[in-house]
């Protein structure tokens, strides 16, 4: 079976040729099967934002190539790519469009990746629709159809968004740091309603996340990203069996290794 | 007076044409489009030179629409693929046709006295521009709003608000906002056109400050006239435009110096502008006050400070 995402050797360095210049990903590799629900991990700068944003195609990467399914989406730009991905991002306000109506926001997001045309944006038939599958979320956001999404708190809203990322079946969904921004109790919400929605619809999903209890409870795998690379990959059985401690231990050590090889080089 | 609000009226009937051009770019799409103050000029000096070479007043005025169009099509390319900033983008543009307006006219100016215009088709009552200027507002204002309610509107509108989720959606932005100033500069054109028509010429000089008056009447209906739907915002910045040229009528009639105008406008457009930030200002003062006398609503509060007075 084709894979549902392949990630060969992806390197990235921001700002070449300047003295901002970064060296981001040092080849990244990662193969996703169908329905894997990953969960990613690693230190400020690991490249981890970065990984995904060149799954999202926001810039182009300097080598490697993508492959979504069957798809080489390497070099196509970001809003060609869109039509494969649902995508969450870590500030609830980037999701969404504040000045439009959640109607309107569900709608741009059904008919996300296709060509806009002159019809009507809204038929009622949708709207009916949005509001079983709002109903869904238990924010009693169904009757609230033509309210404006500013209106709305961060979690409702970044609740939308994960609704708006999945209301059209995507082969990839990516989720950044998703609930961060969030209050402890909201993100929990969120986070439930993302294992929910990921189950039922049987996505393929990449989640990256600061907090290791998260990245342990919630996917059937976990990679963790270390100074441009993929450091650690653990699925099934063996990711279940970890433990926070564990984890965190091969964390230190991964950040020694690489450290110590960076001092290694500088002399 | 009723002279002078009638030919108020009608002169802000025809630039709200213009105004809605503007509220396309500065509002829906987010983006202060200065080519403006060249493409209405473009739109008139198409339709001058087209009128005069004998052509129906109709087709010179659509004609202008697509000149216009074109026209911001340009700073929308400047924008999306050399990405020049915004502002920029729409100066270099209106640099630009003010070279390419003389060229279209042949001369500064065209004068449109002796052809037929799109008013003097229907005869020479006064009212004919307010007839006329009247049916384009309105028909532009349900054209807008119907477009801006379809899918490709929809998507318009989302670029203007959040682009990083516009994107995400699958919709090429670039594409949007060239979309945008073309259809915003083309109303503009179309306003030019009319505009031109209506005085009886065409000159050069004549767009110099329209970025502000169509700012002016984007805020001062945002501010009168204040509507949460896209059919009610649009129908505020008709709302606006008829104002403005009221406004001014009056501080003219007043007897306020003709060539104090601009100074005028750009200070009522300031004052538009940051009426935002006053609001807010007072609203924090009466949180405050009401922290402080425990009363329940502003109103009481409004009353209370009433008393002591």
């Amino acid at each position: 079976m084709t894979p549902a995402l392949v990630i060969k050797d992806v390197e990235k360095t921001f700002n070449p040729g300047t003295i901002t210049e970064n060296h981001v990903l040092k080849g990244v590799n990662l193969v996703l099967e169908e329905g894997d629900y990953v969960t990613v991990i690693g230190g400020n700068g690991a490249g981890k934002s970065t990984m995904l944003n060149s799954i999202a195609g926001v810039f182009p990467i300097d080598e490697g190539e993508i492959y979504i399914g069957e798809k080489n989406v390497t070099n196509l730009p970001e809003h060609k790519r869109a039509v494969h991905l649902g995508r969450v991002f870590q500030d609830p306000m980037v999701g969404t469009a504040a000045a439009m109506t959640i109607a309107e926001n569900l709608s741009l997001a059904l008919h996300r990746g296709e060509k806009r045309g002159l019809t009507k944006a809204i038929s009622e038939k949708e709207k009916e629709f949005f509001r079983t599958q709002l109903k869904q979320l238990d924010l009693d956001l169904e009757n609230r159809l033509d309210d404006t999404i500013g209106l709305l708190s961060g979690g409702q809203r970044q609740a939308i968004t994960l609704l708006m990322a999945t209301i059209k079946k995507p082969d990839l969904l990516l989720l950044d740091e998703h609930t961060a921004a969030l209050d402890p109790k909201t993100a929990e919400k969120v986070l439930q309603l993302t294992d929910t929605i990921v189950k039922e619809n049987n996505l393929t999903t990449i989640m990256i996340t600061h907090n290791m209890r998260d990245a342990i409870s919630h996917g059937n795998r976990l990679i963790m990203m270390n100074n441009g690379r993929v450091v650690y990959d653990v699925k099934g059985e063996e990711k279940q069996k970890l433990t926070v401690e564990a984890l965190l231990e091969k964390f230190t050590q991964s950040y020694r290794e690489s450290t110590f090889t960076d001092r290694m080089i500088l002399g | 007076m009723l002279n002078i609000i009638t030919g108020a009226v009608s002169l802000g009937l025809l630039w709200s044409v213009m105004a809605l051009g503007v509220y396309l770019t500065f509002r829906v799409l987010d983006y202060a489009d200065m080519t403006v103050d060249g493409s209405i000029v473009t739109g008139a000096a198409i339709a001058a030179k087209l009128l005069v070479s004998g052509i129906n007043p109709v087709i010179a005025t659509v004609a202008a629409f697509f000149g216009g169009m074109a026209a911001g099509m340009v700073t929308g390319l400047l924008h999306t693929k050399l990405k020049i900033p915004a502002i920029l983008s729409g100066i270099l543009s209106q640099i630009g046709l003010y070279s390419i307006n003389i060229k279209i006219m042949g001369k500064p100016n065209t004068t449109l006295l002796k052809v037929e215009t799109l008013f003097s088709m229907f005869g020479k009552s006064k009212y004919a521009v307010l007839f006329c200027g009247g049916v384009t507002a309105v028909a532009f204002v349900v054209l807008l709003y119907m477009f801006l309610s379809t899918s490709l509107g929809s998507a318009l509108r989302a670029t203007g608000n959040n682009e990083k989720m516009a994107n995400a959606m699958g919709i090429n932005i670039d594409t949007m906002k060239i979309l945008g100033l073309a259809l915003g500069n083309g109303l503009v054109a179309f306003s030019g056109a009319l505009i031109a028509q209506s005085q009886g010429y065409a000159d050069m000089g004549m767009g110099q400050g329209s970025i502000v008056i169509g700012l002016a009447s984007v805020i001062i209906g945002e501010v009168l006239y204040h509507r949460t739907s896209i059919l009610g915002k649009l129908s505020s910045v008709l709302v606006g435009a008829v104002s403005y040229r009221i406004i001014i009528a009056l501080v003219i009639d007043m007897g306020m110096d003709p060539l104090d105008l601009k100074l005028f406008t750009a200070i009522t457009v300031t004052v538009a502008l940051s009426m935002p930030r006053i609001k807010n200002f007072v609203l924090a003062k009466l949180t405050a006050l009401k922290k402080h006398t425990g009363a329940k609503s502003t109103a009481k509060i409004m009353k209370k400070e009433g008393e002591k007075v």
